[in-house]
């Protein structure tokens, strides 16, 4: 034989083979496994944060933030789709000649070389037997086929449930229907257009009108998955599809736009329905569509389904008081902006750049200590970006209104530098008003030395001992001014750092709890000093006074790590929305579906009839019945099938 | 003598008696009154499935007596239960037989018990050759089902009751899924202990929903899974009545193909060999389940696919869940041509469904727990 034409076949005997199915099978699913434990499709910068340089550019090389999209993925696939072509190319023939034919050609000889057998002695009268016999094989449900044999002797071959070579062929036929659908469904199109160099992706943030044509996708291509952002009142004709770490414009047949989005919520808070309203205009509409879609249903318009998929602001209007930190005023200026644009604080080198980037109306937390409580909206937040003039970040989110922990109300605003971290939130404590004016004066006169004289003067007024000796008082008075100077400058840790320089290791503690306790004496006057400006009733002497003095005093401290001196108090808004829509052509569903149902009844076909046949060799000569039957499947029901019937033959026959 | 006619197979209609027959009018005129009542809250498809359920739920019940009377049982019961509470959630808590017996919540603790001491009873009459604790152990069984399917259908009752807009079928979450996995096992279980006259394995099927049950309980008084969440939008679809159910039978007969794995595997050591059914019964009740397991899986998984289109935007999104299902579906694909096409028996097969039990398991639960995604309702 022509040794190449063998390994051809060798090699094509392989890929039909069992072993090389089964391998293929295990090997797709430890493949499909590395897109489960490995996040897809996260932006490039926190795949490089988690593994670092090297393995994130060796992992990019394998295509692990997209492994289902990977050639190598795909070649895998492919292998499975030639596999069980051939497979059913080489066993289809035999299968279908099994399911016809009744094997009428058994001989004597062969049929007792059969593991399950019977003979039995005829005694009954020959006719009336095979008559019988026949009866026996229809209730059964046995079509067959009498042949009659050269020696005058009769071989009735009978068959059931051939049905189930169906099974095998149906299966297989689905999973290639259904593979075949899948690479439809693929962007195969772009990929080999990326390889060829007709397109690449866009990774840069550009205006849709920017992108150049080589990241465009036309209105002829046959399948896609994209995105929409649709604020409300907006009108779009392009959609954009992800594509690793860029993306491309997938232009529409038609435009999309939005004239409200809504969402309804349950009585707990929880979300209940988003619906967008919609608005199709096509040049070869008389009249635009309208149509309300929502979860679970989407509209269809020229093949191109436009599913809700999710949310976000589509440029809230946003005002802002804004507090600066570190002056010792306790008055706010007005800032106005709207979400995605931006804004700007003070000036010169202390320019800050304020980036709006989102605005939620309602925000579900679960506030309870133990985790254990019913979740809550805990109603609007701003997310929002400082900017230095070096063009540094920090990532604010502040809380509109106060927020309940353990029974007291702080208003909340978290920071962090890199979105990896979570965000580090400074409490600051509310009044009695629920307000943060409270805070705001105590910090303004805690921050305005002229103040500080008559602190001390108050507090020694208060303090037996020190009001009547004037030397005593005198250095009290100094001691405490020197303290809140410092206190002023960085709080607790300011003061600790003063300590540690100025104070023997072994009285540091003595001397920081004293610190503490006059920190707090002071602060206490310092907050109905501020009340006292504002013209506001003074604070009680009750148990929550002393809390409120150590929140008001931690916030204080916790402002220098605030990273801004600014605090974006959120006074008012005009919610606007924006609608998160996914619009897919996808030519391959109803090959995927059609595969479904062939594999469905491929399946119980092949499970659950079962082939059997029967033969039944007569002979006269030596009035004799023997009885042979076979299963393409031993199991024990066919073992069960098999002795009844042996019993219930034997009844016949004799 | 023409004693053929004996051999005829009656049909199934034919084999029908006037029980049967009752049965399913029963069935039937239980499913027109839930549609006269509650037409309106229902869409084409629901009402599709209702009618669907009840001609199912007919062949069930003509095909196997025992779930006949079960079904009856659980609508006696549950309509007991809803009686009681006069459309009031509080009465749960405040009347006795509420409280203590048949509210969805105590029903659900019963099924807990019971299973664990059907369990320990199945073990008992394993070690003592006792058919009489078999016999007990097996009726225990029945009655934790019968106290499980009433906790769902009281639960399902008693979403309504929180708010019409939260009202739901109790397949929505973790807690529920868990308590339908139990009951699914358990069903198949006790269909092939009738088929097979075998109560052997009891013990064995038990463990692995005892397991399921030490979750629930875990779930209940650690996070207080059992309190009724209304849908997020995503699963608020005619779907979820088909695709969840599909699903959890695939579960549930992988599980207990395991457990036979596991029962194999022992018998083939030398260990409890005299007292378990033969090996080829074990291997073939292993190789039953994984068929029905497969099959039922193979539709869940494509009913999955069908839901994916219309709520995802595709019908296939590698979705952490969805991969995993595959996963689950290739492995027992490569169990089944093994068997089927190579003909091969043994121990491999049976480590394969043990081993394949840990991979059903993570698809299950490990995804919920350790990878993210859009299937995020299950989370723990």
């Amino acid at each position: 034989m022509n040794p190449k034409l063998s390994f051809t076949k060798n090699f094509l005997d392989l890929l039909s083979s069992m072993r090389f199915a089964v391998s293929l099978l295990s090997v797709l699913g430890v493949a499909s496994v590395i897109g489960t434990v490995l996040k897809q499709n996260e932006p490039y910068e926190n795949y490089i944060v988690k593994f670092g340089q090297f393995w994130f550019a060796l992992f990019e090389y394998l295509g692990l933030y997209d492994v289902y999209h990977s050639v190598w993925f795909l070649v895998i696939l492919l292998f499975l789709v030639i596999s069980t072509s051939l497979c059913i190319y080489r066993n289809t023939p035999a299968m279908l000649k099994e399911w016809r034919t009744f094997k009428d050609h058994a001989t004597e000889k062969s049929l007792r070389a059969f593991s399950h057998q019977a003979t039995f002695n005829l005694t009954a009268d020959y006719a009336a037997t095979k008559q019988n016999l026949l009866h026996f094989l229809n209730a059964k449900g046995f079509k067959y086929k009498i042949k009659a044999q050269e020696d005058g002797s009769e071989l009735i071959a009978a068959k059931a449930g051939t049905h189930q070579r169906w099974g095998y062929i149906f299966t297989h036929v689905a999973m290639v229907v259904i593979l075949f659908g899948g690479l439809l469904d693929g962007n195969l199109p772009f990929k080999v257009q990326e390889m060829l160099g007709y397109k690449r992706i866009e990774t840069l943030d550009l205006p849709v009108s920017k992108v150049p044509a080589e990241s465009r996708m036309s209105v002829s291509n046959p399948s896609f998955r994209g995105n929409m952002t649709l604020s409300e009142g907006a009108t779009h004709n392009v959609a954009f599809l992800r594509v690793r770490d860029g993306y491309l414009v997938q232009e529409l047949p038609f435009a999309v736009g939005l004239k409200d989005f809504r969402i309804e919520h349950y009585a707990t808070g929880q979300p209940k329905s988003f619906e967008s309203d919609l608005v199709i205009f096509d040049p070869e509409l008389k009249e635009p569509i309208t149509k309300t879609i929502s979860v679970n249903h989407p509209l269809t318009y020229k093949g191109i389904a436009i599913y809700q998929s999710d949310f976000q602001d589509g440029g809230t209007g946003l005002k802002f008081n804004v507090w600066n930190l570190f002056s010792p005023s306790d008055k706010s200026r007005e800032l106005t902006g709207a979400i995605f644009d931006e804004g700007a604080l003070g000036e010169g080198d202390d320019l800050l750049r304020v980036e709006y980037n989102d605005f939620r109306k309602f925000n579900i937390i679960n506030m309870s200590p133990d985790g254990k409580g019913k979740p809550h909206n805990v109603g609007p937040n701003v997310t929002y970006k400082l900017r230095d003039s070096r063009g540094q970040a920090i990532e604010y989110v502040t809380y509109m209104q106060p927020m309940q922990i353990d029974g007291k109300f702080y208003f909340l605003s978290g920071m962090r530098e890199t979105v990896q971290e979570d965000f580090r939130y400074l409490r600051i404590p509310a009044d009695e008003d629920l307000s943060i004016n409270g805070f705001m004066g105590f910090r303004a006169v805690m921050l305005d030395q002229s103040k500080y004289q008559e602190i001390a003067k108050r507090i020694a007024k208060k303090s037996l001992g020190v009001s009547d000796n004037p030397e005593i008082k005198k250095q009290f008075e100094l001691s405490l001014v020197r303290l809140l100077t410092i206190f002023a400058q960085g709080g607790y840790s300011e003061v600790a750092k003063v300590i540690e320089q100025s104070v023997p290791e072994k009285e540091r503690e003595a001397s920081a709890t004293t610190y503490i306790k006059m920190v707090n004496i002071a602060a206490y006057e310092a907050y109905n000093m501020g009340l006292e400006l504002s013209n506001k009733p003074l604070l009680k002497n009750k148990p929550e006074t002393e809390a409120l003095m150590r929140d008001s005093l931690n916030a204080f401290s916790d402002m220098f790590f605030y990273g801004a001196p600014y605090y974006l108090q959120l006074n008012q808004f005009e919610h606007k929305e924006a609608s998160g829509l996914q619009l897919t052509k996808s030519p391959g569903q109803k090959w995927v579906y059609l595969g479904s149902v062939i594999l469905v009844l491929g399946i119980f076909s092949m499970m659950y009839i079962r082939e059997r046949r029967i033969w039944l060799y007569l002979k006269p000569s030596a009035n004799e019945v023997h009885f042979a039957m076979a299963s393409n499947r031993k199991n024990l029901d066919f073992e069960k099938e098999f002795s009844l019937y042996r019993e219930q033959l034997a009844g016949i026959v004799s | 003598m023409n004693n053929t006619l004996n051999y005829q197979q009656k049909t199934l209609l034919q084999r029908l008696n006037w029980q049967d027959w009752l049965y399913a009018l029963i069935v039937l005129a239980g499913s027109i009154f839930a549609f006269i009542k509650y037409a309106h809250y229902m869409d084409a498809y629901e009402v599709t499935f209702l009618f669907g359920a009840a001609l199912l739920f007919s062949y069930l019940g003509w095909q196997w007596k025992s779930l006949g009377k079960l079904v009856i049982g659980v609508g006696v019961v549950s309509l007991a239960s809803i009686a009681l509470y006069q459309g009031d959630q509080t009465r749960a808590t405040e009347v006795f037989f509420l409280k203590f017996l048949i509210s969805s919540q105590s029903a659900i603790m019963w099924m807990n018990v019971l299973f664990v001491l059907a369990m320990v009873t199945y073990w008992f009459a394993l070690y003592k050759r006792s058919a009489f604790s078999a016999n007990v152990a097996s009726a225990l069984t029945w009655v934790a089902v019968l106290f499980g399917f009433v906790g769902l259908m009281v639960r399902w009752y008693e979403s309504y009751l929180i708010g019409v807009d939260v009202g739901h079928i109790p397949v929505s979450n973790l807690y529920e899924v868990f308590v339908l996995f139990c009951l699914i096992t358990a069903l198949l279980y006790l269909h092939y202990e009738q088929k097979l006259n075998t109560k052997q394995l009891g013990g064995f099927v038990l463990l692995v929903i005892n397991a399921a049950v030490g979750f629930i309980l875990w779930y209940t008084f650690d996070r207080e899974a059992h309190n009724i969440q209304p849908l997020v939008p995503a699963l608020q679809s005619y779907w979820m009545k088909i695709h969840v159910p599909a699903n959890f039978v695939g579960y549930g007969a992988f599980s207990l193909a395991a457990m036979v794995a596991l029962a194999y595997l022992l018998s083939s050591k030398g260990v409890l060999t005299s007292r378990l059914p033969s090996l080829e019964v074990l291997d073939d009740l292993m190789y039953k389940s994984i068929a029905v397991g497969f099959a039922f899986f193979t539709i869940a998984t494509i009913l999955g696919a069908m839901w994916a289109a219309e709520a995802w935007g595709g019908y296939w999104s590698w979705d952490p869940k969805e991969t995993w299902a595959l996963i689950v579906w290739l492995n027992y694909a490569a169990w089944l041509h093994l068997r089927m096409v190579k003909g091969l028996r043994g121990p491999l097969l049976a480590w394969w469904s043990l081993i394949g039990l840990i991979i059903t398991t993570f698809a299950f639960l490990g995804v919920n727990m350790f990878l993210s995604g859009l299937h995020s309702y299950g989370t723990l």
